[in-house]
């Protein structure tokens, strides 16, 4: 079942056309990663999604409803939930104190401060500590908890593993499986392409705004993924790499 | 023996300050809006209880109750309304916009009233001049008394209030990030309109004190308004206990500097504040790396 449906989207930044004519479809307890260079589109898109960013055209349906002019709270209410670029805790706030935030708002389901803190065990004798004060492994691990809170459908999360160590990558990757298992819909954007191909079930391959690639993950190679990222027609690519 | 009795004078002075800066505290730490209105909307605030007082023969005390649900409708009007809007366009409008709406209250209460002198004091009865001896010569007002007792109440309830309480950490999330508030789940927008409410509220309790410790007219503001940005600076922006605390060191330099001399009551105060601004502009410069001897000038 169909549960986001993007229709020739467009968003400007400004001057910036940043999104062009984008149309995509998740379903139920699909994996979706977004990739595609800085600029390329995806986290407007996101923000898009999640109602951070007013697009200039084209619509956003969820679970079938039109949700294009709903302000971003009445989309949480829905079950979408943005995990933000940069993690963007409540610095002023402590760990417990940002879970409960968004918490106040949620919608009935199996999260709350401790299954987020079950699910994030290196969270939870930093509960009391100001988020400001947090590890980027830790903070990163806040944010994704913060937005579990409001019990999403859907769950969007962007650059989760941006400025990260690497040992804290992992330990929030195997958190995420735990997510997944749940039967969470998620759409994520990584950079690290290895480790996009391998979590998702299908990718959508943003340049400049526009989609160049769409496929799913195991029927997709590295080569094509890198031609469709740097804006190279698969074959090119390989000839290019073969002179 | 003088001297003491001038400081806690100066402290009970500063309990009027702290409840005439926390709803200037309130919209500065929140929305980001210096509003150059407050003092209007306390003097605006006393003339509403004293309406109701001249109207009904209320108390002033039933009437102040009756006057903070009005301003509080005022504030969440003047949020939707006027203040949202000029958000939008960054710093400078919304500071304008406050500017603007100050000249209009007054004249419209000029307009409304009249220039006369109102005071609260009449209706008070005994309290209005009533005291009590602590030691020596040392007395001190009843009504300076209720007034710092408001004071800590007022503050030490919105201190709470804002740590311990689901909708207190809305307002302290939405105004640290109000576009990431909204991403989980609050409603950016109704959180500062209730802010304002909150904020504008306060100001019902300010002009009864106002009008109970002394007499006001349609263009008593601004006055206000220096006294409260005087006590918001010097405790530290968007600090509630801090409000208290710089009510209180503006309250005793006052208090001092007229001991000093009949002109210093109003000169030791704006030296305070001068002298903590400085101070904190040159802590903050050499906190950012420039060194104690650079930003002096004494380097060259």
């Amino acid at each position: 079942m169909t549960m986001l449906r993007v229709d020739a989207l467009d968003a400007h930044h400004g001057l910036l056309h940043a999104v062009r004519d984008v149309s995509l479809e998740v379903a139920e307890g699909e994996i979706l990663a977004l990739i595609g260079a800085n600029g390329a589109g995806k986290t407007t898109l996101l923000r898009a999604i999640a109602g951070a960013h007013p697009p200039t055209r084209g619509r956003v349906l969820f679970d079938g409803a039109d949700i294009t002019m709903l302000p971003a709270h009445r989309r949480v209410r829905k079950g979408l939930a943005l995990v933000p670029e940069g993690r963007r805790l409540f610095s002023g706030l402590t760990v417990e104190e940002n879970l409960l935030v968004a918490g106040a708002a949620a919608r009935p389901g199996p999260w709350n401060a401790s299954t987020v803190l079950e699910v994030f065990p290196l969270l939870r004798e930093r509960r009391h500590a100001l988020a400001a004060n947090l590890s980027g492994g830790e903070q990163q691990a806040a944010a994704i908890g913060r937005a579990l809170m409001t019990n999403p459908q859907l769950l969007l999360l962007d650059e989760v593993s941006l400025g990260l160590a690497p040992v804290a990558v992992e330990t929030l990757y195997r958190s995420l499986q735990l997510l997944i298992e749940r039967s969470t819909t998620i759409v994520i954007v990584e950079q690290d392409l290895d480790r996009a191909l391998k979590v998702s079930s299908r990718i959508v391959c943003l340049l400049e705004g526009r989609i160049t690639l769409e496929g799913r993950s195991r029927d997709i190679t590295r080569n094509e993924v890198t031609g469709a990222y740097f804006g190279l027609r698969g074959a090119k690519f390989a000839e290019a790499r073969v002179s | 023996m003088t001297w003491i009795n001038q400081v806690v004078q100066g402290v009970l002075l500063g309990g009027y300050y702290a409840v005439l800066a926390c709803g200037l505290s309130l919209m500065f730490g929140v929305m980001r809006i210096i509003n150059l209105a407050h003092g209007d909307l306390v003097v605006l605030a006393a003339f509403i209880i004293w309406l109701i007082v001249e109207q009904s023969g209320a108390s002033p005390f039933v009437a102040t109750l009756i006057t903070l649900p009005v301003m509080a409708l005022i504030g969440w009007a003047l949020q939707r309304g006027l203040l949202e809007r000029s958000l939008r366009t960054g710093m400078l409008v919304p500071v304008l916009t406050t500017f603007g709406l100050a000249i209009v209250l007054q004249n419209a209460m000029l307009q409304a009233f009249g220039a006369d002198m109102r005071a609260l004091a009449p209706q008070i009865g005994d309290l209005a001049f009533a005291g009590w001896a602590i030691v020596g010569e040392i007395h001190v007002g009843q009504l300076s008394i209720l007034i710092f007792v408001a004071a800590v109440l007022l503050l030490g309830g919105l201190h709470i209030f804002l740590r311990r309480t689901a909708f207190g950490r809305q307002i302290r999330a939405t105004a640290e990030d109000a576009d990431v508030a909204e991403l989980v789940g609050v409603n950016a927008r109704a959180t500062f309109a209730a802010a304002a409410a909150l904020a504008t509220a306060t100001t019902a309790l300010a002009g009864a004190l106002m009008a109970m410790r002394a007499a006001y007219d349609p263009y008593s503001g601004p006055v206000q308004l220096i006294f409260a940005f005087e006590a918001v600076v010097i405790g530290g922006i968007g600090s509630i206990w801090g409000t208290l605390v710089g009510g209180i060191v503006l309250g005793v330099a006052q208090s001092l500097g007229a001991q000093f001399h009949a002109q210093g009551f109003l000169l030791a105060g704006h030296a305070v504040f001068l002298a903590v601004l400085a101070g904190r502009l040159l802590v903050d410069r050499i906190r950012s790396g420039e060194g104690l001897q650079r930003t002096l000038g004494l380097d060259s």
